[in-house]
């Protein structure tokens, strides 16, 4: 076997990496076709809050970011609502002012420090057995729920309003799907990082969209794809000493010029 | 024998930011009826067909569907809605098998899976409507007219007892409009279902419908479309003389 099978940390990592592979892409497609691709940065950056939280108060600070990032996604939908705000400034608000909080926060608790950094762009010799059992329990949530309500979320995505007109509750759906967007980023930071976490979301789902495929078969692609740079990215960052999370996003961008030199955006 | 009432709108008002839109609406929509619904941009009609939806709450008055508050309605899959058509979908990927199935959503309920009567009733759809030859299309590949048909069929998926069609014809050629309009009366005349119709079109508004309803924020008119044509009701609509001239069909 690889030495790189061996280790405990990078058995760990890949596990968690092929966790994230599936549900990044998965939760990430749904806010792709809406035109919500910001969320994901958006609600990465509240996790960044989260952490600053978490180590100030010496408390886990997966757990702070998730409860922080789950409670902004609230917010977020509920003044998404409100047709005088618009939906992108609501997503900038929340984008700079946790980013100002937790500045703020860090400046408090004497500066940047490894473990911040970790955090930051993803480390994956950091992720503890605690990390890896929370992952797999927010994976499982994430694709029951996918399944589940597969019907439901794409009639939401598709139409909104056709959804409403027939009785369907749109809003609790996109509650739904912004809470497990914002719980699956604040447990994927230690793979790839709070500032890429969102790059993850978006690069292979928009990579399989150039396919012009069926919806299904589009969210199937951009898991291929999603667990190709994963996978890639973890070995890569491994052999040549990189930063596991930008190792990772990179191959996700070299797929996305692959996949947009061959097929032609229409 | 005497038809029952489907829709009811009793009195009903809607104002934005202090802006009337919509002023005392009474009206009913009997079983069966093909009701056109013309006037002005401005005048309030999808206001009027999203209050219907209960997809807006009136500011005064209510609107019943079988006898029921639309809010309270639980059915809402019985109304079949096709709503003015948007950009967005063009870039979004799904075929037009998705598409159509999704119209099934609402009448499934949470939870459950594709039964056979849901998928006889897709198919149903997209053979009525004639798309199930491009079933795996994506919906952005089509023409605008083989979208219309596609909207049509999902809104069919959930076998409708009323069809709700907002500016339907809108971006639509000519023969394909023919051939759509002539699609609608039949869904109205052999399947029975009611259907309401917004169009900018007065002319296809004169010929299709059975009856039509005026709309300019109030109901200035609802009868039969030869009683509309007369130009005492075009001058209310349009806010000055308009001639109506009848094309052969």
């Amino acid at each position: 076997m690889p030495e790189i099978f061996e280790l405990e940390f990078m058995q760990r990592a890949f596990a968690a990496g092929l966790l994230i592979s599936v549900i990044v892409p998965l939760i990430g497609v749904f806010l792709v076709v809406r035109r919500y691709a910001l969320m994901a940065d958006t609600l990465a950056h509240v996790s960044l809050l989260g952490v600053a939280v978490g180590i100030l108060t010496n408390s886990h600070p997966v757990v702070s970011a998730t409860v922080a990032s789950a409670v902004a996604a609230v917010a977020i939908e509920r003044l998404r609502g409100i047709k005088s705000l618009f939906a992108e400034s609501v997503l900038a608000i929340f984008l700079s002012g946790s980013l100002a909080v937790a500045v703020v926060i860090i400046s408090l608790a004497g500066g940047l420090n490894v473990d911040l950094l970790s955090y930051l762009f993803g480390s994956i010799s950091t992720i503890s057995p605690t990390d890896l059992y929370m992952l797999t329990a927010v994976s499982v949530a994430v694709v029951l729920a996918i399944t589940l309500l597969y019907k439901e979320f794409f009639l939401v995505s598709f139409d909104e309003e056709f959804a409403e007109a027939g009785g369907v509750k749109a809003r609790n759906l996109n509650l739904l799907i912004v809470v497990l967007a914002a719980v699956t980023i604040a447990l994927s930071m230690r793979i790839v990082g709070i500032l890429l976490i969102g790059a993850l979301m978006v690069i292979p789902v928009v990579s399989a969209k150039q396919f012009s495929l069926s919806f299904r078969n589009t969210i199937f692609l951009s898991i291929a794809f999603s667990f190709v740079s994963v996978a890639s990215g973890l070995i890569l960052s491994y052999y040549l000493d990189l930063a596991s999370g930008g190792t990772v996003v990179l191959v996700a961008l070299f797929i996305f010029l692959l996949a947009f030199i061959i097929k032609r955006p229409e | 024998m005497t038809k029952k009432n489907c829709i009811e709108v009793m009195e009903v008002s809607m104002s934005f930011n202090g802006t009337t839109v919509l002023e005392n609406i009474t009206f009913s929509v009997e079983e069966g009826e093909y009701l056109g619904i013309i006037g002005p941009n401005g005048g309030g009609k999808t206001t009027l067909f999203k209050i219907i939806l209960g997809l807006m709450s009136p500011t005064g008055g209510e609107v019943r569907i079988y006898g029921e508050p639309v809010q309270r309605f639980r059915k809402r899959h019985i109304i079949g809605y096709v709503p003015q058509r948007a950009i967005s979908e063009i870039y979004f990927p799904a075929t037009v098998e998705e598409v159509v199935r999704s119209g099934r959503t609402a009448r499934m309920g949470l939870l459950k899976m594709f039964s056979r009567a849901d998928r006889e009733a897709v198919e149903k759809a997209m053979d009525i409507t004639e798309v199930a030859a491009f079933r795996g299309k994506l919906i952005g590949h089509l023409s605008s007219g083989e979208r219309q048909r596609v909207f049509i069929a999902r809104a069919l998926a959930s076998e409708p007892r009323i069809l709700i069609l907002d500016e339907p014809d809108v971006g639509v050629d000519v023969t394909s409009q023919e051939k759509f309009y002539s699609f609608i009366e039949d869904l109205n005349s052999k399947f029975g279902i009611t259907v309401l119709l917004i169009s900018h079109d007065i002319d296809v508004v004169a010929h299709q419908v059975k009856s039509v309803l005026c709309l300019n924020k109030r109901l200035v008119c609802h009868g039969s479309p030869k009683k509309f044509i007369s130009e005492e009701y075009m001058q209310e609509l349009y806010g000055k003389k308009v001639k109506f001239i009848l094309h052969g069909h």
